[in-house]
This record gives C-alpha cells, structure tokens and sequence, in this order.
C-alpha cells in the first residue's frame, strides 16, 4: 500500500475515490519516562524516550489508517497529514489521516 | 534551604543548558551543511517534471526536545514584560532543524535523491507546572522521491 502525502501520483491515475481515512492513538508516558523528563526540565535537551515513544505510536496511528484503508479496498492513501494533540497531563493522541483512493496505470 | 535549591537549579539549568545547545547547534549545521549537497528538498505540492519512474516513500522525522530550568525561568519574568521570548525561540528553532535533518536522512537511507512537499508539525507534549511550556514535539514529514536506479538497487 502506497502511503504519500502528495495529492497525485506521478505515472498514476486515480480510479476511485474512497473517502477519508483515518487512524489514531493515545499513549501514557509510564512512570519511569515521566521522571527522566522531569530531570530533563532541569537541563534541557532532547527527550529521546518521548521521542521514541511518539514515533512508535505515529507507527501505530498510520498502521490503523492503513489497515481502514484496505478494509475499504484502497491500494493507496494521499495527502496524509498528521496532528498530535495532549489530550490530558501525561497523555498525548497522535492522529494520522489522508484520502483512500484505487490507483490504476504504471 | 528553597533559595538554595532553586539557585542551584538555576545553575545546573544554565550551566547545561547552554552547553547542550551549543554542541547541538554544531551538529545541526555540520548536517545541514553535508546533506545540502545530496539531497534538494522542496516545499511544491507537486514533484517537478523529472524523467518518470521516481518511487515515491513517505518520510518523517521527530524530535521532543525540553526547555531548561533557567530559560523557563527566564521566559516566566518575560511574561510579566511582554516582549520576543528569545530562549524559546532557539529551542523550537533548534528542534525543527533537528526534525527535518532526520527526515532527511531517512530519505537519503532510502536512496532518495529529493523530499517534496515538507510539512512541519508543532505540539507542546508535556506542560510543566503552572502551564508552562516543559517540552516541544516538532514532526517534519515529506515525501521521497526514489530515482528509479536506487529503487532497483
């Protein structure tokens, strides 16, 4: 599955348009995360264990988009954007969505 | 015994915090300057009418990145002034170069001769006491375009 933030597909035709798509997560920092970053507040610098752990649930989020893209019958999703919002302290939601769509010619 | 505490923070904050930001600056004008050469990053929606084949990839990269204790000290006597919150200002500027210098070198891992249609996103992840600002998300996300001879590869 083709998964692009770009409107069109170079040497494709779109075929069939599916609708939004969308996929999401929320994730809790655990305890031992939460206390690093309250160190980390003192010094500065890079929080590589909420780093990770944001990739990994954006990994996440994308996944359930695809996976709503197939169950729709897409081969491709466009225009994918991202937003990540902190829903309460200590939990954030990362949200992916784009466009289904069945692309035809190569 | 709080003032002590506090002027030791203050300290370590400040100490840290500024040499953590100048080793990152290096680093993120080392990178830049080396990936500059090898692969054109472009802001157009729409790839540029290039010889066709290109495989095009979605790419990101993020970065969390925290405020220290003196600049967020610094920045709350700001708010009572009003004013440019200057030690802000370089956290988040140092966090989306860092964000899209990783895109980027995912998109090179790739093979990937350009990344189109840059989109940055800024979220603040983790508030501290009294709704201060504690830590910043930048996500840089693009897509990659493959030339066909990489893709093959």
């Amino acid at each position: 599955m083709l998964v692009t933030n770009l409107e069109i597909v170079p040497g494709q035709r779109i075929a069939r348009h599916l609708g939004l798509v969308q996929g999401s997560t929320v994730r809790a920092k655990h305890v031992g995360r939460d206390l690093m970053a309250g160190i980390k507040n003192i010094f500065g610098g890079e929080l590589k264990g909420y780093t990770e752990l944001l990739q990994e649930s954006r990994d996440e989020a994308l996944a359930r988009m695809r996976e709503q893209a197939e169950a729709v019958g897409a081969n491709a999703v466009l225009n994918v954007r991202f937003s990540t919002s902190s829903v309460a302290q200590g939990a954030a939601e990362l949200f992916a969505y784009g466009t289904a769509v069945v692309l035809e010619g190569g | 015994m709080d003032l002590i505490v506090f002027l030791v923070l203050m300290l370590l904050g400040y100490g840290f915090g500024q040499w953590a930001e100048k080793r990152h600056y290096r680093s993120i004008r080392e990178r830049e300057a080396r990936l500059r050469r090898r692969i054109l990053l472009v802001q157009s929606r729409y790839p540029p009418q290039v010889g066709g084949g290109h495989r095009s990839q979605l790419v990101t990269g993020s970065v969390v990145v925290s405020v220290d204790y003196f600049k967020r000290f610094l920045a709350g006597l700001r708010n009572l002034f009003g004013g440019r919150v200057k030690s802000y200002e370089t956290l988040i500027d140092r966090a989306r170069r860092e964000a899209i210098l990783r895109m980027q070198e995912q998109a090179l891992g790739l093979g990937a001769d350009q990344v189109i249609n840059l989109k940055l996103e800024t979220a603040s992840i983790y508030k501290g006491r009294r709704k201060a600002i504690g830590s910043i998300e930048v996500l840089a996300y693009g897509t990659a375009l493959v030339p066909p001879a990489a893709a093959g590869a």
